[in-house]
């Protein structure tokens, strides 16, 4: 029995036919359904800690993403060399070893940001969403699907973090993109949006609870349009069958 | 058959349904309003009609969100008294946007996000009440001094204090002083006898218009025992405690600790006894939990108010304890009649 036999139930079984995996279902895992932040729920330790700015979520999430590609990658490659036994620390050095690199590179390049993050860069590590998508998806598959699925999941989890660093930014202090100089350098400095001028500061957006809150709403809406999506496919299956049923009276 | 859409309780006292019951805490509270407008000003008033406003839009909205009957549940007028609770406890200074943001906050996220009234674990008032004060803490801390003490020489007039709300009062620090729990707590280094007897915000005037303000409120709660809308364990239990910690404190380093009357007659201690702590949803029900309950509030309010970073401590000592309602409940749940005392708690080793 073969390691990638025994851990292969992803794979579909009723089409054999080899044709490759299916990048755009793995994109919309990513990006929608099954969203680390606003699905699984993982990696909210730095969520919702970090995400009192946008620059401070688009930092948190590159890092976590550029994390998740990389171990995604890694852990594919050496997936039928691992035995089933010690694959999670396996993988939990691959992780520690790319967060130490982001946390020298970020330290290097993006310094001030750095230290605003502070310990939540080396607590990439403990991001539940790297961990599972090494265990449920990397070391299941080759490598091109697992880079994607790396990417997409990074992907969704900063966008999460960009919608909640915005709320609470203009919330909690009524501007949008302040600061951003800290991770694109001097042109940056200009894109700070004031919304509101003369703002009362929001304390409570910027603070953890603000946080919850903020995504709570998020997946309340997100869970919105999925239930509205769910009912336009009920409403237009059932038209279908109306119109088999009808033709095949008029038979 | 006409099915009537009546909230419970069904049997009990029939007629006296819940918008009875919160008509009359509202009403209830009109002597403690007339008092605080008597003393600070319209300001009171103002903010009582545009928490009331935006108590019925965000409940009206949300409703409407839920699909549920919005008539039906807008005439239980619980929402009116959230927005009315909120509006005494807010100062009368404070920027219409900061009533707006807390009754808001109040019916949308503390009450109706866990499914309309009788659902909220939390007190709804407190929830906005402590939202505020977290976010907003200069607006949401200046109180209008007695009208001897302060520039201005006397309480705003309507006009000021409609201004004031809306932002166009330049001269609103000459109505304001700091309270005297407020000025009490910053008295830098004073013995209590030296504060009381120079710092402006511990002065008689403005410690008896306090008074009177907490005077008023005991009336009012006095008038709900006495129609049997709460009981009396809830605020005698919070009082006797208050009492009696702030005595203790007072016994043992009187130079530095103020005294039980002072405690029981500034900030919210009345307020908050009768009208906030008696919330029947986010109270405890049996009576000797509301003892404890009441007591786990006094004792709150006394520690916070001493050592803790706000100057009140009643919307914090309510929420805590709103926390530990049901595990309260748990353990004073009152035997049946005819049953054995039930086994609380944890059994090692599994049953019996």
């Amino acid at each position: 029995m073969s390691a990638q036999d025994s851990l292969a139930p992803d794979t579909p079984v009723e089409n054999p036919a080899p044709t490759g995996p299916d990048y755009r279902e793995i994109l919309y895992n990513g990006i929608w359904k099954n969203n680390p932040a606003l699905v699984q729920l993982l990696g909210l330790c730095p969520l919702l800690a970090v995400t009192s700015t946008v620059v401070n979520a688009i930092g948190l999430g590159l890092a976590t993403t550029v994390v998740l590609l990389g171990s995604n990658m890694v852990v594919s490659l050496i997936r039928n060399y691992v035995s089933e036994a010690v694959r999670l620390p396996a993988f939990v050095m691959i992780i520690a070893s790319f967060t130490t690199c982001i946390e020298l590179i970020m330290q290097a390049y993006t310094y001030e940001l750095y230290q605003i993050l502070g310990i939540f860069i080396p607590l990439i590590v403990t991001n539940c969403a790297i961990l599972g998508r090494a265990d449920a998806f990397a070391s299941r598959n080759p490598l091109l699907p697992s880079i994607a699925d790396g990417l997409y999941m990074g992907a969704g989890f900063t966008i999460v973090l960009m919608l909640l660093g915005g709320m609470r930014e203009l919330i909690g202090q009524g501007t949008l993109f302040s600061d951003m100089h800290l991770l694109f350098g001097d042109m940056a400095t200009s894109w700070k949006l004031t919304i509101f001028s003369d703002y009362p500061n929001v304390l409570f957006a910027i603070l953890p609870p603000g946080a919850f809150i903020g995504l709570g709403l998020l997946i309340a809406i997100k869970n919105y349009y999925d239930e509205k999506e769910k009912k336009r496919i009920a409403a237009e299956q059932a038209g279908q069958e109306k119109v088999s049923r009808r033709v095949r009276v008029t038979d | 058959m006409a099915l009537l859409r009546i909230t419970s309780p069904h049997t009990h006292r029939a007629g006296q349904r819940t918008s009875w019951v919160m008509q009359m805490v509202i009403l209830a509270t009109v002597p403690g309003l007339l008092v605080q407008t008597w003393l600070f000003g319209y300001g009171t008033l103002i903010n009582l009609v545009i928490a009331g406003i935006t108590a019925l839009l965000s409940e009206a909205l949300i409703l409407k969100l839920r699909n549920r009957p919005i008539g039906f549940f807008l005439k239980d007028y619980s929402a009116l008294l959230t927005a009315v609770l909120l509006a005494l406890a807010l100062p009368p200074t404070v920027p219409w946007w900061l009533t707006v943001t807390a009754v808001a906050f109040s019916v949308i996220f503390a009450k109706q996000v866990y499914g309309g009234l009788g659902n909220n674990p939390f007190n709804p008032a407190m929830v906005g009440y402590a939202i505020c004060l977290v976010s907003f803490p200069v607006p949401m801390t200046q109180w209008i001094g007695a009208s001897d003490l302060i520039q201005a020489g006397a309480t705003p007039s309507f006009g000021d204090s409609l201004a004031a709300i809306f932002g166009t009062l330049p001269t609103v620090d000459s109505y304001t002083m700091a309270t005297p729990l407020d000025a009490f707590k910053h008295k830098e280094g004073l013995m209590s006898s030296e504060a009381f007897a120079s710092v402006p915000g511990l002065q008689d005037a403005n410690l008896s218009s306090w008074m009177f303000v907490n005077l008023a409120y005991l009336v009012g709660g006095l008038a709900l025992i006495a129609l049997r809308i709460i009981t009396w364990h809830t605020p005698v239990a919070m009082l006797a405690s208050l009492a009696l910690i702030s005595g203790l404190f007072y016994i043992i380093d009187p130079s530095n600790a103020a005294s039980p009357v002072f405690h029981l007659t500034s900030g919210a201690a009345m307020l908050g006894a009768f009208f906030i702590a008696t919330d029947p949803v986010s109270s405890c029900t049996s009576n000797r939990g509301k003892l404890v309950y009441g007591a786990g509030i006094g004792i709150l309010v006394y520690v916070i108010r001493t050592w803790g970073g706000y100057p009140d401590g009643v919307a914090f000592g309510v929420l805590l304890m709103n926390f530990a309602a049901p595990l309260i409940d748990y353990y004073t749940q009152p035997r049946a009649y005819g049953h054995k005392k039930a086994k609380k708690g944890l059994t090692i080793g599994g049953e019996k």
